[in-house]
């Protein structure tokens, strides 16, 4: 990993999209609600197979950054490149289905579903998501074939995060961690290229946490790259290669976690805060 | 904006945005044509004066009933499907204590209690209208208020208490519900004939009055509902009760923090509510004579139409609502057949609704 | 000795209880269901009989408990497939069967008569009507895709009207085509064959004609009528139809494209988020449901044969809601067992109580309750009741009111409206055995 950048006060230019390790290329991204600025001409990357941090002050701008990579909001202005394909503005479903999926800061189980039901959900191209072929009786066949084979996977990926136990269970009637767990399992399960991860630790208890990290860097070993944001800079510190900082909607710095916990301006930018 | 910016908004044009334009084509071309059949001589300039009279003394009635309507939606979290079962109680309880009085000596008391339910009260027979027995309308009016308020406050200690923490869509089945057994009690005790309860409306003639004669129920119905709309613009700009229904419109858990009792709150809406849903339906009645038990169901969806059209939450916006509703039921006589005029303010709903799904005021703070 | 008895039959009930247990799900289900079933005609049957009721009667209440159940069961299905699985909250119910049954009027109505039809044969008429009122949802389904949900709802109600208010406008009533008058007729509705007639059709044709001359006469010793023949099979066909729905629609439950239907209803955001293109399934289950419902529509109002614009006032759509909250709504089970309770105790019940009364009992109706009071205030309660017996078509309303209300506040997920169904079209608690459904 040799892309180093230096971090300088202002923010600095992204590189050109040359670099083919650039999974994700973010470009003068605009966003405003009514007056309000709330991403003020964004520009970042991220590199294929690391682990970048995103971080920032409250007010930062990095929720509505990450609603406008991943289609929740359309931006007003600039550009979202991802694995060479702009996907700019384009509505969640279309962004998901190329690779880029995201986990929400409140975690979004559905309550009302089992996790094995949640799990279930997740990957892409299901036969059986066509109407018709779920009610034919041949066709029919092809569709129960396909899912045995996604319920092997489902239990293989709740063994993987250890919420197997929870299986059967109403997702809503899982702790706050524990949801947080099932998100990522299943935003997992749709096989991804890269995972958006929305503040993954918030309240989520310190025993978990070691969890989620360690399933994190296990998949980050088979090749899925992230981007989270977070407000715990000790796991900023410790499991991120790269740090970009956000304030007042724009790009402060970027660079290597060292460099980023005494460089100025962030310092001040968090207003003497815990960096 | 950049010019490239420009283009990638146009190329962009949402559905939404395309609808809203087609709609306001739309309008103007239905203005100018207005414009050219009076013009013309097609339409009357009288008729088109009587269209737009009519217009805004139906958006009166629907407007005191959309009040309510809205209230309940943006304090109590439901949408209240027997707001219209309201506004028949108020027609009924206020026209039997009006017959009761106004006819002593002229009819039985057990007609003139069931309304004429057995062709013993007519009402021409009792001179039922607002010159012949001026006292007993208006203690019906008072009294359509009170006994309404009385059967709200009792439905809400027995059904809605129950459900206060339980989701909208709970609520709005209880409310089905509530609208179904309200309705058909009164058809039991009163028999679902229809009947006509009020004597033709003296009208007033004076001869300096440029336009035709004035129908006094009509003028009772636009005098007594003015006022009271007045009333609850003053109650909610300048009373603390105002305020606090405001509040807690606005953000309910805020305003429990700050200490506004949301029982008070909730009685004072149901007061409010409640009695102007009454009121409508005793002053529709005076204005048509006609009573039947379908009287509130069949005015919801208009009222929905109107809250709606003006966003949920907003007061006056439903009122603007109301307006704009009652005025597409008149004047799309113009074009329509009478029996389609309603058939053009719902599909108006539904297109402003495609274009802005939170409503024409939502988002605008008010009441 | 009466110990031991009691033993045996406890025991037996609670062999019984284990091997329901044993079963699958769905079998479980259909022996409650049919035991529900045939201890309601029981009931009726026997309290009919010893309350003198002629067996006339008797049947003609089991029939159209039976026709209603049938018929109540396909609308509750389909609007557990919108509400209870998508959560649209569609009220609009009453307008999509009223275009499945006009369309399926004008296709089949003789094109001599006035208003004129296509004269086409009944089973067009019938495909003809479920796909003009599934395009119809489709086209309504469009603003579900961008209005919340409770004015979703709104939005159905007002196209009811619309459809109802046009249907029975004078302005459609005729429209003049070259020589023939077509149209709404207004509200006097149109004529057409009903759909029952397919089946003295069917008993006609060369091949089944001998089986139903056979079954004819058999009936005919019985002393009973052709035509009582004609309805009992037509009942059967409403019970085909509702038994394909059903099995269809579970399919549907229990397969990934349910599951996307689940996961809208919980959270759309999230569904999009894992890549599901939900706009395209709500408008498909839209559809379905809406074709659907102009299936049970051409089944119900179609087995007479006048179609008036009456049959479609908002409050049918309602009838529909209490059956599906009685049932419960997110459970296909559920639906049909709400939509036959709902039959059979909130609908025909009361008019089977009120012949009983009247077979029973000397009552006469005083005109007013204002007579029947004074009279009650004299000693004399008869008078009373017999007004309320005669008001008994309200008093059902007030019965399925208060039911609501109760249901809301102490049970809002109905008789079946708890049970965990999992969309999936395996078992998922198998953890990699065998092939069971």
């Amino acid at each position: 990993m040799s892309n180093q950048q230096t971090a300088a006060g202002p923010a600095t230019e992204s590189e050109t999209a040359a670099d083919a390790d650039t999974i994700l290329e973010v470009e003068g991204l605009e966003k405003r609600f009514g007056g309000i600025v709330a991403v003020d001409g964004t520009s970042f990357s991220v590199e294929r197979g690391t682990i970048t941090g995103l971080i920032g002050p409250n007010g930062a701008g990095k929720s509505t950054t990450f609603n406008c990579i991943t289609g929740v909001h359309k931006p007003d202005d600039g550009s979202v490149v991802f694995d060479g394909t702009d996907i700019t503005g384009q509505p969640p479903e279309k962004i998901a289905n190329h690779g880029l999926v995201r986990t929400f800061q409140i975690a979004r189980e559905l309550p009302e579903m089992t996790v094995l039901e949640n799990m279930m959900l997740g990957p892409k191209n299901q036969l059986g998501e066509d109407l018709w072929r779920s009610v034919l009786p041949g066709a029919r066949r092809t569709v129960i074939e396909q899912e045995k084979t996604l319920r092997q996977q489902a239990w293989e990926t709740l063994e993987f995060f250890e919420i197997d136990h929870l299986a059967e269970e109403y997702a809503g009637t899982l702790s706050g961690g524990q949801r947080k767990l099932l998100d990522l399992a299943r935003a997992q399960s749709t096989d991804p290229e890269m995972l958006l991860l929305d503040e993954p630790m918030a309240g989520v208890n310190p025993s978990l946490e070691k969890k989620l990290l360690d399933r994190v860097h296990d998949l980050k070993q088979q090749g899925y790259s992230f981007l989270l944001v977070e407000h715990d800079m000790d796991v900023i510190m410790q499991h991120c290669e790269r740090v970009i900082v956000l304030h007042q909607g724009a790009v402060l710095a970027e660079g290597a976690p060292k460099e980023i916990r005494s460089n100025e301006a962030v310092i001040e930018a968090y207003l003497g805060g815990d960096v | 904006m950049s010019i490239t910016g420009l283009q990638t908004r146009l190329r962009d044009l949402s559905i939404q945005e395309a609808f809203g334009l087609a709609l306001a084509v739309g309008v103007v071309i239905l203005t100018v044509d207005l414009v050219r059949l009076v013009a013309v001589g097609e339409l009357a300039f009288d008729r088109l004066l009587s269209l737009l009279w009519n217009g805004f003394v139906d958006s009166l009635y629907i407007g005191l009933a959309a009040i309510g309507l809205s209230m309940t939606y943006s304090i109590l979290r439901f949408a209240n499907f027997s707001h219209g079962d309201l506004i028949t109680v108020g027609a009924f309880s206020g026209w039997t204590v009006a017959y009761l009085i106004g006819g002593i000596g002229a009819a039985g008391f057990g007609s003139r209690l069931l309304l004429d339910a057995d062709g013993g009260a007519s009402a021409r027979e009792l001179g039922m209208n607002v010159v012949g027995s001026p006292l007993a309308i208006l203690l019906g009016l008072v009294a359509a208020a009170v006994l309404t308020v009385l059967i709200a406050l009792a439905v809400d200690r027995l059904v809605y208490k129950k459900l206060r923490r339980a989701g909208g869509i709970t609520l709005l089945i209880a409310s089905v519900g509530v609208a179904l057994t309200l309705r058909y009690l009164i058809a039991i005790v009163y028999t679902q004939d229809a009947r006509g309860l009020v004597a033709s409306a003296p009208v007033w003639e004076p001869a300096w009055l440029p336009v035709g004669p004035i129908n006094l129920h009509e003028l009772t119905l636009v005098g007594a509902a003015l006022a009271l709309i007045i009333g609850v613009h003053l109650l909610l700009q300048y009373t603390k009760l105002g305020k606090s229904m405001r509040a807690m419109s606005d953000n309910r858990d805020l305003a429990l923090v700050t200490g506004i009792s949301t029982e008070r709150v909730i009685t004072a809406t149901w007061i409010i509510g409640a009695g102007l849903a009454g009121v409508a339906g005793y002053l529709i009645v005076l204005d048509r004579s006609q009573i039947t038990i379908n009287l509130g169901w069949f005015l919801l969806l208009l009222v929905f139409a109107a809250v709606i059209l003006g966003g949920i939450g907003s007061i006056y916006g439903a009122l603007a609502g109301s307006l704009v509703i009652g005025t597409t039921i008149n004047l799309s006589l113009v074009w329509l057949p009478s029996d389609l005029n309603e058939v053009a303010a719902f599909t108006l709903m539904i297109l402003v609704l495609l274009i802005k799904p939170e409503g024409l005021f939502a988002g605008v703070e008010t009441a | 000795m009466t110990d031991r008895r009691l033993g045996g039959l406890s025991e037996r009930l609670e062999a019984g209880r284990q091997r329901l247990d044993e079963l699958p799900r769905w079998k479980a289900d259909l022996v409650v269901l049919l035991g529900a079933v045939g201890l309601t005609y029981l009931v009726f049957g026997v309290v009919g009989l010893l309350s003198g009721v002629s067996t006339n009667e008797i049947t003609g209440f089991l029939y159209t408990v039976t026709f209603f159940g049938a018929v109540f069961g396909l609308l509750t299905l389909a609007l557990n497939l919108h509400w209870g699985y998508t959560g649209l909250f569609n009220i609009g119910v009453a307008g999509f069967m009223a275009v499945g049954v006009y369309t399926m009027a004008v296709l089949t109505a003789d094109p001599t008569g006035s208003p004129a039809g296509f004269g086409l044969p009944i089973p067009i008429g019938v495909v003809g009507g479920v796909l003009a009122a599934a395009a119809v949802g489709a086209v309504i389904a469009l603003p579900a895709l961008r209005v919340r949900a409770d004015y979703f709802a709104i939005v159905t109600l007002g196209f009811s009207e619309i459809v109802r208010l046009s249907i029975t406008s004078g302005s459609l009533r005729q429209i003049e085509f070259g020589d023939t008058v077509y149209g709404t007729g207004g509200g006097s509705g149109i004529r057409y064959t009903p759909v029952d007639s397919v089946v003295p059709w069917l008993l006609d044709l060369p091949g089944i004609g001998v089986a139903g001359d056979t079954l004819y006469g058999i009936a005919a010793a019985g002393g009973v009528s052709q035509s009582v023949v004609n309805r009992l099979l037509y009942a059967l066909v409403l019970i085909a139809f509702v038994v394909v729905c059903y099995l269809s629609l579970q399919r549907i439950a229990r397969s990934p494209f349910g599951r996307i239907l689940k996961a809208i209803r919980e959270d759309e955001i999230v569904a999009r988020s894992l890549g599901k293109n939900t706009q395209l399934a709500k408008i498909k289950v839209f559809a379905l449901g809406c074709g659907l419902m102009g299936l049970a529509g051409i089944l119900w109002i179609g087995s007479r044969s006048l179609a008036t614009p009456e049959s479609f006032m908002p409050i049918v759509t309602f009838y529909i809601f209490v059956a599906l909250i009685i049932g419960g709504a997110g459970s296909n089970t559920g639906s049909v067992a709400g939509a036959f309770v709902f039959a059979a105790f909130l609908w025909e019940g009361p008019r089977f109580l009120r012949t009983i009364l009247r077979a029973n009992l000397d009552t006469r109706s005083p005109p007013t309750i204002y007579d029947a009071g004074v009279d009650l205030l004299a000693a004399d309660p008869m008078p009373l009741v017999g007004y309320f017996i005669g008001s008994l078509d309200e008093l059902r309303w007030v019965l399925i009111g208060v039911v609501l209300v109760v249901l809301m506040i102490y049970r809002p997920n109905g008789l079946f409206g708890d049970r965990k169904e999992i969309a999936a079209a395996v078992d998922l608690s198998n953890r990699g055995g065998g092939s069971n459904e």
